[in-house]
């Protein structure tokens, strides 16, 4: 029999057209599409072809360490990787001409850190939120900002500037709609969905009976090829950018950054067919102009407001100051948004969409009430609601920790574990636990498959104890796998971090999972068994301590924990 | 499993230890001598510190061993590290009378990723800074310091290549790069890619004929220097301040026979730099190096001070200390062991004291304590119940004394000492 080839395969929004790709390629993965409930799909034509499916960002580390020969994810993952790994065992093969998007750094329109040369002299701190920390931390470096903070995080980066953040590097994929309260900085990066190799396996293992169909399909498709490396610039490089549609779509945003701040926007020298692209996009747009400048290969684009133009020193920012008593709170998105909206009426607290809702029949009205746990569909993340004070953004409840310890957040509604999960890794968080709001239940576990002949974590050291590969442990808690890991005295153990989807990790690439599960039936479904119970977790109102002494805040942020202890009897 | 040693890293032997505390001793009798203190400041410091726009590159940044402290919740890191000079320049700022010049040296490790195996992530350095002198004096006392390490380390041949980041700055600058592209092209020139001079194409050629011809720039005489600065003089009369404190510099180093190379491309290294760097070589290997950096003082918070260093790589060093440097430094001592019937619960006081006695007459005395007899021993005492009460055997030559007291065994002793030089 052929040797098995190993390949990883994306969840989310890649998941549509890799499916399409790998159907049209013939690889006979029919339970590859979306909703499948199975991480393994079974190839009908390729007998050595082994699949699995992964978080996107969980993929290159997959392939890099050589659980896997191949994978498919986006560049901009690999490249998060490789920024803080460049000796990662990774071979970008080709870009499969979907998924394309770039990564932003962006910041606030009411703030003047949009400008690349104020960045640079600022001697405070500069905060840079991102789902890409290391993309993120390889930009201040080279920008050599003099003192930067790096927080990473789960998602919803867009909503953290200005008040939560300074920048924030946000991926935005074609067709995208951008946020209009963001200006570009710099755009850090382009990307594609991209074929990746581990480096090994290309150099000594026989792939084509995978690639050789998929190469027919590619070669028959139009695929632009990335042959340039990725560049992180300081201003804009326009020979990464491999589609009109991006370059169009690139162009309007600056023309949106140009019409916030009434300054005029200088594009770097590029081929007079890129700047055609740029004068024909920006025709209609009624608020700015367009012109060439300099001659030959040195011509240059330049985007102005059709207003004159204000002179830099009188240019003035719409800022926008908060009030030093705001108490600023964060609500959880995903499956907890449900319950703690609840919760919230029950206390008496109603949140609010101040978005207009634009409906079917044509009526506009203009403020939707979460009530009942309905969820608008606008996407806002900033909802208001009938409590004086106070400013609320829905952000990630794994973010809500960190952000509450650095006083971004006063206040945050997230699970136990999470708040465990910090403190942690800072034993001397000001984050306190305000109150136990009861609902949300789960209990954190340690998982193995169930083959494994052991009943407990004694049973796993023992007979890990003769073996000379580490213990691999993966886990989105990656602080709570590390403790669990010491205090059971697991010796020889590797600590995986993970993007969800953590089950599918057993039992080729981990040996112990910790997991929450609310019901144990994913658990079970996916032939594997807990051996232990870390502790349980709940959603829970967390605090600043400091905020909560604050003289300016206390008063708010004590009678909004009464509510809802009020709501719990 | 087996416990290995973690990747990157080096264990110091016995053997390796006594080389390391030669160089550091001749290091820091040197320094001494000279006026310099010996500080040692901490091995964790703010990653901020480094990443301030003139200390370490990005290049270097990325390979700094870096993490969150269990208070870190700020985001803010902390580094392992990575650089001798900056720490003491902070040092120096917080806790010195910024008036007055101060000569500070340290032996320390310095921590970096290293993946091609030729170097260890951790490194020693022996340094030295001047804080406080900015002339061209002071850059010749400094390299003549280092050089006279080198030669009480019985390390001949010791290359002395000199290069000067004013020049260097200077002509970027007429580049007419923005000053984030300048630093950027100094880095990737000190991070070794020479190229880059070629790829840029400046738009007056004889910029980059004067660049390539400074880059070329090799010779031996503060003579070479100026036919060269007359040379630029009609394209680039803004080279004329950093050519002359280099000729100056050189000048002054023939004044005392100084022997010196001049290689721009030498500089690599750090971009504080901003005028004289210098390089020191044994064959082609690189084993200290230094120069002048006026503008990190400032550049960390602290006043306008001139200040130059310079740190000798230890690691390098020692596998380059010849044995009989070693071994006249260092001359082997004469070894006792001491045996007893440990058997008998009185020995162990006979034995105690003997010991005593001989540490306090200035001998290397250990207790046997069972097992194979240590191979690097010149004397066996035995202890007995019997007569005669000490038997003391020369492993060397095989004979034998007897002794009845503490008294004999140490005159007897003294009575066959070898001379350092007999001794192999």
């Amino acid at each position: 029999m052929d040797t098995q080839i190993k390949v990883a395969l994306p969840k989310g929004n890649l998941l549509g057209e890799t499916a399409t790709l790998l159907e049209q390629a013939s690889w006979g993965l029919d339970e590859y599409q979306e909703g499948t409930r199975s991480y393994r799909p079974k190839s009908q034509k390729l007998p050595n072809l082994f699949a699995k499916i992964f978080q996107e960002k969980d993929i290159p580390i997959q392939v890099a360490v050589g659980n896997y020969d191949l994978g498919i994810c986006g560049l901009d993952w690999v490249e998060e990787l490789l920024a803080k790994y460049p000796s990662s065992a990774l071979i970008k093969l080709r870009n499969l001409g979907y998924g394309t998007g770039a990564l932003y750094m962006m910041a606030s329109r009411y703030r003047p850190t949009s400008q690349i040369n104020i960045l640079q002299k600022q001697t405070d701190i500069i905060r840079l939120s991102s789902e890409y920390p290391n993309l993120a931390e390889s930009f201040a470096l080279n920008l050599r900002l003099k003192r930067f903070s790096v927080f990473p995080l789960w998602g919803a980066a867009e909503v953290y500037p200005y008040e939560n953040t300074d920048l924030a590097l946000i991926p935005r994929r074609l067709g995208e709609e951008h946020n209009h309260d963001l200006v570009t900085v710099s755009r850090v990066l382009g990307f594609g969905a991209y074929l990746i190799a581990n480096k090994r396996s290309w150099e000594s293992k026989d792939l084509s009976s995978v690639l050789a169909p998929l190469e027919d399909i590619l070669n028959s498709r139009l695929v632009l090829e990335d042959t340039s490396p990725p560049k992180f610039v300081c201003g804009t490089t326009w020979d990464e950018m491999d589609t009109h549609p991006e370059l169009e779509d690139f162009a309007r945003q600056i023309a949106e950054q140009v019409k916030a701040q009434d300054i005029s926007f200088t594009f770097e020298p590029m081929s007079s067919f890129k700047r055609r692209i740029i004068h024909i996009t920006l025709d209609d747009d009624p608020e700015v102009t367009t012109k060439s400048v300099g001659s030959g290969k040195e011509r240059q684009v330049i985007v102005l407001p059709k207003a004159d133009l204000i002179p830099i020193a009188k240019r003035k920012y719409p800022v926008r100051e908060i009030a030093k008593n705001t108490v600023w709170l964060a609500l959880p998105d995903g499956h907890q948004q449900r319950p703690t909206i609840q919760f919230l009426n029950k206390a008496g607290i109603r949140i609010r969409d101040p978005r207009p809702i634009f409906w079917g029949n044509g009526t506009i009205s203009s403020s939707g009430i979460w009530g009942n746990g309905t969820i608008l569909s606008s996407g806002n993340r900033r909802p208001t609601s009938n409590l004086r004070g106070v400013s609320i953004k829905v952000i990630r409840p794994q973010d809500m920790p960190l952000q509450v310890a650095n006083v971004n957040f006063d206040l945050a509604v997230t699970g136990k574990d999470w708040l465990t999960e910090h403190l942690n890794q800072f034993p001397d968080s000001p984050v306190v636990k305000l109150l136990d709001l009861k609902f949300g239940w789960v209990r954190i576990v340690a998982v193995v498959s169930q083959d494994l002949p052991v009943a407990d974590v004694n049973g796993l050291k023992q007979l890990y104890a003769k073996q000379t590969a580490p213990i691999r442990v993966a886990s989105e808690y990656v602080n709570i796998a590390d403790k669990y890991a010491r205090d059971n005295h697991l010796g020889f153990y590797q600590i995986i971090p993970t993007w969800g989807a953590t089950e599918a990790f057993l039992p080729e690439d981990a040996d112990l999972l910790i997991e929450n599960t609310e019901t144990g039936s994913t658990i079970a479904r996916h032939n594997l068994k807990i051996i232990d119970t870390l502790f349980e977790s709940t959603a829970h109102l967390i605090g600043n301590k400091d905020s909560i002494a604050n003289p300016n805040k206390s008063k708010r942020i004590k009678s909004i924990t009464e509510s809802l202890r009020n709501a719990l009897k | 499993m087996r416990a290995q040693r973690c990747k990157g890293t080096r264990d110091l032997s016995a053997e390796e230890m006594k080389q390391f505390r030669l160089i550091e001793g001749i290091f820091r009798e040197s320094c001494l001598k000279w006026g310099y203190e010996e500080v040692r400041t901490s091995t964790i410091e703010y990653l901020h510190l480094f990443t301030a726009t003139g200390t370490l590159t990005p290049n270097r940044l990325r390979r700094v061993y870096s993490f969150l402290d269990w208070d870190g919740w700020s985001g803010e890191r902390v580094v392992l590290r990575p650089d001798g000079t900056i720490p003491i320049a902070r040092f120096y700022i917080e806790t010195m009378t910024e008036k007055e010049p101060a000569k500070l040296f340290y032996v320390t490790n310095v921590f970096g990723f290293e993946e091609t195996g030729k170097e260890t992530r951790e490194r020693w350095q022996c340094g030295t800074e001047f804080i406080g002198a900015g002339s061209a004096t002071a850059d010749v006392a400094l390299v003549t310091l280092a050089l006279e390490i080198m030669t009480k380390l019985g390390l001949e041949g010791t290359e002395l290549k000199l290069s000067h980041a004013g020049l260097i700055r200077t002509l970027l600058a007429e580049f007419g790069l923005s000053h984030e592209e300048q630093t950027k092209a100094f880095d990737q020139i000190l991070d070794g890619d020479l190229e880059l001079l070629a790829r840029l194409k400046p738009g007056r050629p004889e910029l980059g004929r004067t660049l390539a011809a400074l880059l070329g720039l090799k010779g031996k005489s503060a003579g070479f220097l100026k036919n060269m600065r007359s040379l630029f003089n009609r394209d680039l009369p803004e080279l004329k301040v950093p050519f002359n404190n280099f000729i100056d510099i050189v000048e002054r180093l023939e004044a005392i026979d100084g022997d010196y190379q001049i290689d721009i491309t030498s500089g690599r290294g750090f971009e504080y730099y901003t005028g004289l760097m210098f390089q020191l070589f044994i064959g082609n290997e690189p084993v200290g190096g230094g120069g002048r950096y006026d503008a990190l003082v400032p550049l960390l918070g602290g006043q306008d001070t001139p200040a130059s260093g310079f740190a000798l790589y230890l690691d390098r060093l020692m596998a380059l200390i010849k044995p009989e440097t070693l071994a006249q430094l260092q001359p082997t001592e004469e070894k006792i062991l001491v045996k007893g019937e440990l058997e008998r619960a009185t020995a162990l006081k006979d034995i105690l004291d003997l010991t005593n006695r001989l540490h306090g007459a200035g001998y290397t005395a250990g207790i046997h304590l069972g097992g194979k007899e240590p191979a690097n021993i010149r004397w066996r005492v035995e202890i007995q119940s019997k007569e005669p009460r000490y038997m003391l055997t020369d492993r060397i030559s095989q004979r034998k004394f007897e002794a009845a007291t503490e008294t004999e065994v140490l005159a007897s002793l003294n009575r066959n000492k070898r001379s350092p030089a007999t001794t192999k």
